[in-house]
């Protein structure tokens, strides 16, 4: 309980500071504190895989491309300024609604019977085979109980990476009009060689 | 004895023990690059150069920390830190010898324990592209583009030579990953996935011939240009780490670990994991001293249409193989 206090503390002060800093790489930064937190919690839930690909898939791919974009575009760039506060007062009536929805779904939980235990309860180390969240587990009903959402979440990631090739391949000389590697690597040397009598 | 106070000598040990590692490595680097190129290397401080280590890590702390006007104080100091923290960490699941019941040699003896160093490992890439970026000059931000897409594209293969071991070993725990390879190394079945792995370590690790990041001919120094002094050597150390652990990583996966060869058994086993590290440690240097540098084009293209083909296709066939015969 102690842990997930000061867990909690830090994950919503990262997630704050990711929407409110100024420079987009502070942003990054901070979010890259918020997946780490998100990790630990997974371990301290048991669920070591979720935790190993919370940071391999967002913190290492994902978040990087964020700071590959970033630092190709904004250097040089001034950090955000306060602009006009465009939409005075709204915070009074959104954060009534939220902590109400909040106040309302603690509240259903609470009332609501307690759920069976767990027929197979998590004993032993984290990560054992057998036990709840380890890689072994994990893995057999990704690819038995869940074949057909996982399946299905492929062959969407697929479809996004067709279409990220079709809307930009049109900027791109098609294949056959590319020049050859060979005629890249001659071209390359000439012009090396002019520059050395100019 | 408490958990803690266990797991705190043992990160002291291994503290010392790497960083030390770390400092000789950098002498002998330097030493077998000078025979290899027909010159004596450092020979200057105490017998035989050997304490020409200590000498350069007075030297990088006398020295003045500069911030250039232009940086992002914060991010830039943060930099160096991130990557000496994930070059360290990944120490804490590496078992350096069989462990038995009640003892062991890791830190932490995790399930997940490849995809753990694979996960501390993408984050490494952090210290570079922001050291880079907030060092606020063009070299080190180019140094740091082009360090971002090369990690990333070669990540992937490296993952995949991964996963043709986990396959044979059916297990994700290094422990058990040493212990299935009792009958044969997997450097035999997995001969394709060990070349795919060698050449994206060194491509991980920044060194040449893939060492664009910090090409001195064309980005002056790359990513750490603006940095001196002790901020300098954090990156410094973070790289030879590095290299400390893809030859860890080497070792444990594709060389049998801490197993010993032909029936040894009379030499500890840990005898043999730090030999066969020493003996990637020297093939490093070796293929520094030998390769020049590669185009950046190169790389890239070398990365997606010959690396990752050639993983998937040995990660297809050992599928095949395993599920067949396994």
């Amino acid at each position: 309980m102690i842990a997930f206090s000061i867990l909690g503390a830090i994950l919503v002060a990262s997630a704050v500071w990711t929407i409110s800093a100024r420079k987009p790489v502070y942003s990054v930064v901070a979010l890259l504190v918020n997946f780490a937190t998100l990790a630990v919690f997974y371990v301290t839930l048991s669920a070591e895989f979720l935790a190993v690909i919370q940071i391999i898939v967002y913190s290492g791919a994902i978040l990087v491309l964020f700071v590959f974009v970033i630092a190709l575009l904004s250097s040089g760039v001034a950090p955000f300024s306060a602009g006009p506060n465009r939409l005075p007062m709204i915070w009074l009536p959104a954060g009534i609604v939220v902590l109400s929805a909040l106040v309302f779904v603690i509240h259903a939980i609470a009332a609501a019977p307690a759920p069976p235990a767990p027929a197979a309860s998590p004993g032993g180390p984290v990560g054992a085979p057998g036990v709840f969240g380890s890689v072994a587990d994990f893995g057999k009903a990704l690819f038995t109980v869940h074949i057909l959402p996982f399946e299905v979440t492929a062959l969407i990631l697929m479809v996004a990476v067709i279409g990220v090739i079709t809307l930009t391949s049109e900027h791109i000389p098609s294949a056959a009009s590319r020049k050859s590697e060979a005629q890249v690597d001659r071209e390359m040397r000439e012009a090396i060689l002019r520059g050395g009598e100019r | 004895m408490p958990w803690w106070l266990e797991v705190l000598i043992k990160s002291a040990i291994l503290l010392f023990v790497v960083v030390t590692s770390f400092a000789y490595a950098m002498l002998v680097e330097r030493k077998v690059l000078g025979w290899m190129q027909l010159r004596p290397g450092p020979n200057r401080v105490g017998p035989w150069g050997l304490m020409q280590p200590a000498a350069d890590a007075a030297k990088l702390m006398l020295k003045e920390d500069l911030t250039p006007k232009t940086a992002d104080p914060l991010i830039y100091k943060l930099a160096p830190f991130i990557s000496l923290l994930t070059a360290f960490s990944v120490y804490a699941v590496i078992p350096f010898g069989a462990s038995s019941t009640g003892a062991t040699w890791a830190i932490g003896n995790v399930n997940a324990g490849i995809l753990l160093i694979l996960a501390i490992a993408s984050i490494g890439v952090y210290g570079i592209s922001l050291g880079g970026w907030a060092s606020g000059s063009k070299y080190p931000l180019l140094g740091s583009v082009r360090s971002t897409a090369q990690m990333i594209s070669y990540e992937l293969a490296m993952a995949l030579s991964f996963v043709g071991v986990l396959i044979l070993a059916g297990t994700t725990s290094l422990d058990g990953i040493v212990n299935a390879q009792l009958r044969w190394w997997f450097v035999v079945p997995q001969f394709f996935g060990f070349l795919i792995y060698v050449i994206t370590a060194v491509a991980e690790t920044n060194r040449a011939p893939f060492d664009l990041v910090e090409a001195e001919t064309e980005l002056v120094a790359g990513f750490h240009t603006e940095y001196s002094g002790l901020r300098f050597g954090l990156f410094f150390i973070a790289e030879y780490v590095n290299m400390l652990t893809v030859s860890c990583i080497a070792a444990l996966l594709f060389f049998g670990g801490w197993n010993a060869p032909f029936g040894l058994t009379m030499v500890p086993g840990v005898v043999w994991f730090i030999l066969k590290v020493c003996c990637f440690m020297f093939f490093y240097i070796w293929l520094r001293a030998t390769l020049p540098r590669l185009r950046y084009d190169r790389l890239m293209a070398f990365g997606w249409k010959v690396l990752l083909p050639v993983a998937v296709l040995n990660l297809i066939v050992t599928a095949i193989v395993v599920a067949y015969h396994g």
